[in-house]
């Protein structure tokens, strides 16, 4: 079975991927498998400064689904080319970058402090992280900005740049146009969906942050509905994401409209479930009557 | 750190709302493990729970072959746990975190404080220390008597005191109360349990050396999420309790 898939930048030996933030760097996973069998690795976000993040607790269950409020902790851009990018090299990987920033001059200086390494494959522009105060989702709810933050980090990129939608949004299609516009050569998406959860005994909620990304297999239909209606707007490729837990989930994301699928909670609750779902792939594509996952793009528009 | 699936060999209460689970493991497995280590277990199978329970060990027994691991019922999570049977198949990630490096530490006299769900690693940690000659005595500290476990466990090892909130078992008040009332005689303390705990006896105990250990809300438990963090003394970066943890020296990081 054919899994290839060939979108900017990233020729992919099969379509699955770690999501941004659930996968570190890739260190802590390859005590569980080989990831080179990986399609790609979409790495921790950076920003311009090293970043601590938010106060503790920065995560709680939540059904099917989890809420994190992390805050971008990073070491800062420079950090992650010169200790972080390196261990990645050793593999055969493409490596997806995540570009994170408070202000349009940070998402810019971060994009080209990237240019100084040739270990990355593509850019992933976060405009939708909704755990910080500045920035982040501010950049993905508005097309006009969306648009204006892709432009001046398209310029300044030497890697293809996909934007990261995000979900909290009226219509997800006219910020999905309006970053193709601007020179988008992807789209990733969801990010995380905004959630409160409220501690009963402590009657305040849970999270430090309060707000929290809601993710995980309780975000998974809403996922489906945004890549099925975008993929019928643009003509720029999806990568998507949000509550894949199964191998059936990757064929309805790809069935959706993506062109590759990120794995991001459910590396949590197993930590072989990337290596595990590349496994059953081809049986489930065959099962449902394709010869290969190129084929099952956009499959369900009829 | 592995990922494995272990049989469960037994599982009761032995307290309110705490549970004792029994693991079988192999000895190769059982001999790698530190006092403080814990282990991150799946809830079940499907997604309904997708997060993993952080669970400290609490005893090793060689010859049966077993792993305990005590945790308190506190939520859907650790209810849907209780309700495990023997034999059943447990997920689990082995080991996690780092321990109590008594190995490097010359102690003679140790004093270890416990306070309610964290006294189960001290068990193991008392059971280590015993066998390298060194003295222990006990501090333990619970909200009433229907909560108290492990004394006469603790007992077997050295000198154990008890205190509850409500003083409906041994003596009245916190674990600090005792400290200061009693004469202690040690030259290491080790401590688990809440934070505020955690931080009453530290500030008590400030002239000496001594380990604690941390509990938090965990994601991946391997370090790649960055869920589980607490500020270095110096603040000038955040430790995982994961695996930079859940064992710090007194006074590494802000509590």
């Amino acid at each position: 079975m054919d899994l290839s898939i060939e979108i900017p930048g990233l020729n992919l030996k099969n379509p699955i991927m770690p999501a941004s933030g659930c996968f570190g760097f890739g260190k802590e996973y390859c005590q569980f498998y080989d990831l080179s069998k990986l399609g790609a690795v979409m790495i921790k976000a950076a920003t311009l400064k090293p970043r601590l993040g938010n106060p503790t607790p920065r995560v709680a269950e939540t059904y099917s689904g989890m809420l994190n409020a992390i805050g971008l902790q990073n070491p800062g851009v420079e950090k992650i080319i010169k200790e972080e990018l390196p261990f990645l090299k050793q593999y055969d990987l493409p490596v997806v970058a995540n570009v994170a920033g408070s202000t349009i001059d940070e998402y810019e200086s971060v994009t080209e402090s990237l240019r100084q390494t040739t270990d990355i494959a593509a850019i992933e522009l976060n405009i939708s992280c909704p755990n910080v105060k500045e920035g982040g989702v501010q950049f993905g709810t508005v097309p006009e900005v969306a648009a204006e933050v892709t432009r001046r980090v398209k310029n300044a990129s030497h890697v293809p740049v996909y934007v990261k939608l995000s979900p909290n949004v009226t219509d997800i299609v006219s910020i999905a146009k309006a970053v193709e516009q601007a020179g988008a050569d992807g789209i990733t998406m969801i990010n995380s969906l905004t959630g409160m959860q409220i501690d009963l005994n402590r009657r305040q909620p849970l999270l430090a942050n309060q707000v929290g990304g809601l993710t995980g297999p309780a975000i998974k239909p809403i996922a489906i509905r945004m890549i099925y209606q975008v993929y019928q707007a643009v003509k720029i490729p999806i990568i998507g994401m949000g509550g894949v837990s199964k191998v059936e989930d990757v064929l309805e994301f790809l069935l959706a409209g993506a062109s590759a699928v990120a794995i991001g909670t459910a590396n949590f609750q197993n930590p072989m479930i990337c290596s595990d779902i590349i496994d059953q792939l081809p049986a489930c594509l065959a099962k449902y009557g394709f010869s290969s996952a190129k084929e099952a793009i956009g499959g369900g528009h009829h | 750190m592995e990922q494995l699936k272990v049989v469960i060999d037994g599982i009761d209460f032995i307290a309110n709302q705490t549970v004792k689970l029994d693991l079988r493991l192999d000895l190769e497995r059982l001999s790698k493990f530190q006092p403080g280590q814990f282990i991150h277990i799946r809830v079940n199978h499907g997604t309904e729970h997708m997060l993993r329970r952080p669970i400290s060990i609490a005893n090793i027994d060689i010859e049966k072959q077993i792993l305990t691991v005590i945790f308190k019922q506190f939520g859907d999570g650790t209810k849907a746990l209780a309700q495990l049977q023997p034999g059943q198949l447990l997920d689990v990630l082995i080991p996690c975190g780092n321990g109590y490096p008594i190995d490097e530490l010359k102690i003679s006299k140790a004093l270890l404080i416990g306070g309610g769900i964290g006294v189960p690693p001290l068990y193991y940690l008392a059971k280590k220390l015993v066998e390298k000659d060194v003295e222990v005595s006990t501090i333990l500290g619970f909200q009433t008597k229907d909560d108290v476990f492990y004394h006469d466990e603790f007992n077997r090892m050295g000198k154990c005191y008890v205190t509850t909130n409500d003083g409906s078992y041994g003596s009245k008040g916190f674990v600090t109360d005792v400290i200061e009332k009693e004469t202690l005689d040690f030259d290491y303390y080790f401590s688990c349990g809440p934070k505020a705990m955690l931080k009453a006896v530290q500030n008590q105990l400030n002239h000496f050396p001594g380990y604690i250990s941390l509990e938090e809300r965990m994601g991946c438990g391997i370090g790649a999420c960055y869920a589980c963090i607490v500020s270095s003394a110096d603040k000038s970066k955040y430790k995982k309790v994961c695996v930079d943890g859940p064992v710090f020296k007194v006074n590494e990081v802000i509590l």
